[in-house]
């Protein structure tokens, strides 16, 4: 029965949490793609965002807190995968690939 | 809204209402795990962005259990419905051939290298969070929709103004960004 009582306890989110931080960053390090690497990337704001809100359930004084600052992780979530896409893009047009391993002009 | 770190498991049968909220939550944990599987190691963009959605999901799931049904909402409208579509018209308009479009084809070492140090970070952080003896604070406030409004337009108030900066200026970055180099 503990098993269907894990929705009440800070563990279980703090779990959740990691776990998607960890998924994200064995994406960023696997994936060899400008793509691959964004999505990584917002499982680990997922993550942060997770924790924030867990914490905010089970300890925060004032519970408002934690639900902003997960809107402005939202916020900048959304502004950051804008400019990775246009970024992407740029690069598609110039090099016809995204792929980080074909784009070495850059090596100092 | 009471603060307590973990409440006791109740002696409940298995087909009340409060197991029944708990297989909900079981499966929303499945959403995410499988979710974040899927958009980590696909060989396919198009799969990786699915399964990202359905992680995204899943999250917002977890939102409505954490009592924050607005935050669940603005998580299914901006991740779900911006964010992944966003990234999907990425796909479609910058991504070459057919095949493995998402490039697992450097490195032989980065994949499982990759999965170490993310089980690495995931065994050092859940040890951490539960390990820790966290220290509950008593409540000043309720958390609802309306402490929330005050708060972002009295006490937050100049990062509710920095944020909306920041869009803006992502915004003309990003159309900046793309439109250079077309004629």
């Amino acid at each position: 029965m503990a098993l269907l009582n894990l929705y009440n306890c800070l563990n279980t989110y703090l779990v959740i949490g990691a776990m998607l931080f960890g998924f994200g960053i064995y994406g960023l390090v696997s994936r060899r793609t400008f793509i691959g690497m964004l999505i990584a990337s917002e499982l680990v704001l997922s993550g942060a965002s997770m924790n924030f809100m867990a914490f905010n359930r089970f300890l925060a004084p004032d519970p408002a807190i934690g639900q902003i600052f997960t809107l402005f992780i939202m916020g900048i979530a959304a502004a950051e995968a804008a400019i990775a896409v246009s970024i992407v893009i740029a690069v598609y047009r110039n090099y016809k690939s995204i792929d980080t391993e074909d784009i070495v002009d850059m090596h100092g | 809204m009471q603060a307590t770190i973990c409440q006791a498991a109740a002696n409940q049968s298995l087909f009340s209402a409060e197991s029944f909220v708990g297989i909900i939550f079981l499966i929303t944990v499945g959403l995410i795990i499988a979710g974040a599987w899927i958009a980590v190691v696909s060989r396919r963009l198009v799969r990786c962005i699915s399964g990202l959605a359905v992680c995204f999901t899943g999250v917002a799931g977890t939102y409505y259990f954490l009592l924050s049904p607005f935050l669940a909402m603005m998580q299914m409208l901006i991740y779900v419905g911006a964010v992944s579509i966003l990234i999907a018209f990425g796909i479609m308009l910058a991504t070459p051939e057919e095949g493995d479009t998402a490039g697992n084809k450097g490195s032989p070492i980065a994949g499982p290298l990759g999965f170490a140090v993310g089980a690495l970070m995931f065994a050092a952080l859940s040890v951490l969070g539960v390990k820790t003896d966290w220290q509950v604070f008593p409540r000043t406030g309720t958390g609802d929709m309306e402490a929330m409004g005050k708060a972002l337009l009295t006490s937050h108030s100049m990062v509710f103004e920095l944020i909306s900066l920041v869009l803006l200026i992502a915004i003309i970055g990003a159309l900046v960004l793309a439109r250079r180099g077309r004629n």
